[in-house]
């Protein structure tokens, strides 16, 4: 965000912090991510070792939540049958706006090893609801899993959240004069 | 108990309803039964002292190519020996009698006997699927099966 290191003493004087108040909003937002809990398969486990205190998950202020109502996020994390395929959606359309999608693992991502002989699992999530970040790996370690976090919290702390269409119209219109 | 004698005891008893007996190295031994004696069979070999099979380890579906069969592994916990048990039954009309009277534990597995396979348990109290949703067509672990293009409105292939 940079704004504390605009000023030589931030902390003088009861504290000045300069900054949009958009900028202020996405902070909160990307470091208090409450999370669906949604285990699907072997990969619920690393997820589960991501929750333990050895890599400890709530340091990104993830709190897991048991209901789609309260959670900013959902973790896919496993394989996507399609008997599954069809709760994760009701899950999903039940969630608040905003809301994100992190797919882990190669199930979640493109079916995995079942990509060719799995007649019952949905060959990636993204086939039923956008997806944000995809976590690669069968199973992905809990490492890579951070890593996807931090890369939720890049992506929440540059949405507009003001003048979200006057702002997209004026990046299509840079975009179009660059790729003129 | 060794396998020769089992046979030899139930083959005293049922006679023709016993159709093959394989002792092979490797192999646990099993005999090949028919389907109309085989609830008899199951019953006796539980509830004589000297079998006292108490606990059917795994209850199976197969598919040989032209037929599809039943694998039943038997153990005793209290004396410690194993057997097997085979039925036969034709893909046109796959129907073998359940021993879920016998050992509780074949419930769920011929549930999934059914759901995979297509075997129709004859007795059982709540024949129905228990992986595949309700509405799944066909039986997926069959050697012909042919999976769908769609499910739902979602595409099964890559
Ligand atoms: S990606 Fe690998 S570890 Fe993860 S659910 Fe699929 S098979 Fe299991």
């Amino acid at each position: 965000m940079g704004l504390l290191n605009k000023l030589d003493d931030p902390y003088y004087g009861g504290g000045i912090i300069l900054g949009k108040v958009e900028d202020i909003l996405n902070w909160g937002r990307s470091k208090s991510d409450w999370y669906l809990q949604f285990g699907l398969a072997c990969c619920a486990i690393e997820f589960m070792a991501m929750n333990a205190s050895h890599f400890d998950f709530m340091r990104f202020g993830c709190i897991p939540r048991t209901s789609p109502r309260q959670a900013d996020f959902i973790i896919i994390s496993g394989t996507v049958t399609f008997k599954m395929a069809e709760r994760i959606k009701t899950l999903y359309e039940q969630m608040a706006e905003p809301k994100y999608v992190i797919s882990m693992g190669s199930c979640a991502n493109s079916g995995g090893p079942y990509w060719e002989h799995g007649y019952h699992v949905l060959k990636g999530v993204d086939r039923i609801i956008p997806v944000d970040v995809y976590v690669p790996g069968c199973p992905p370690r809990p490492e890579a899993l951070e890593e996807g976090m931090i890369r939720l919290q890049e992506k929440i702390n540059k949405q507009a959240i003001f003048n979200k269409r006057k702002r997209l119209a004026e990046e299509e219109q840079k975009e179009l004069i660059i790729s003129n | 108990m060794q396998a020769q004698e089992i046979y030899e005891k139930l083959k005293a008893e049922f006679g023709d309803a016993i159709i093959e007996f394989n002792a092979e190295p490797f192999f646990d031994p099993f005999v090949r039964v028919t389907t109309d004696k085989l609830f008899d069979i199951c019953l006796e070999l539980r509830d004589t002292p000297e079998f006292d099979f108490d606990y059917l380890a795994c209850l199976s579906g197969m598919d040989y190519k032209e037929n599809l069969g039943v694998v039943y592994h038997l153990y005793s916990i209290k004396l410690k020996h194993s057997f097997v048990v085979k039925v036969t039954v034709s893909k046109e009309n796959p129907v073998v009698p359940s021993v879920e009277r016998i050992w509780r534990t074949a419930d769920w597995h011929e549930r999934e006997a059914y759901d995979m396979m297509g075997i129709q348990f004859e007795g059982h109290h709540n024949l129905i699927r228990i992986l595949c949703p309700y509405d799944w067509e066909g039986f997926p672990l069959r050697k012909d099966y042919v999976q769908p293009d769609e499910y739902h409105g979602m595409k099964v292939p890559y």
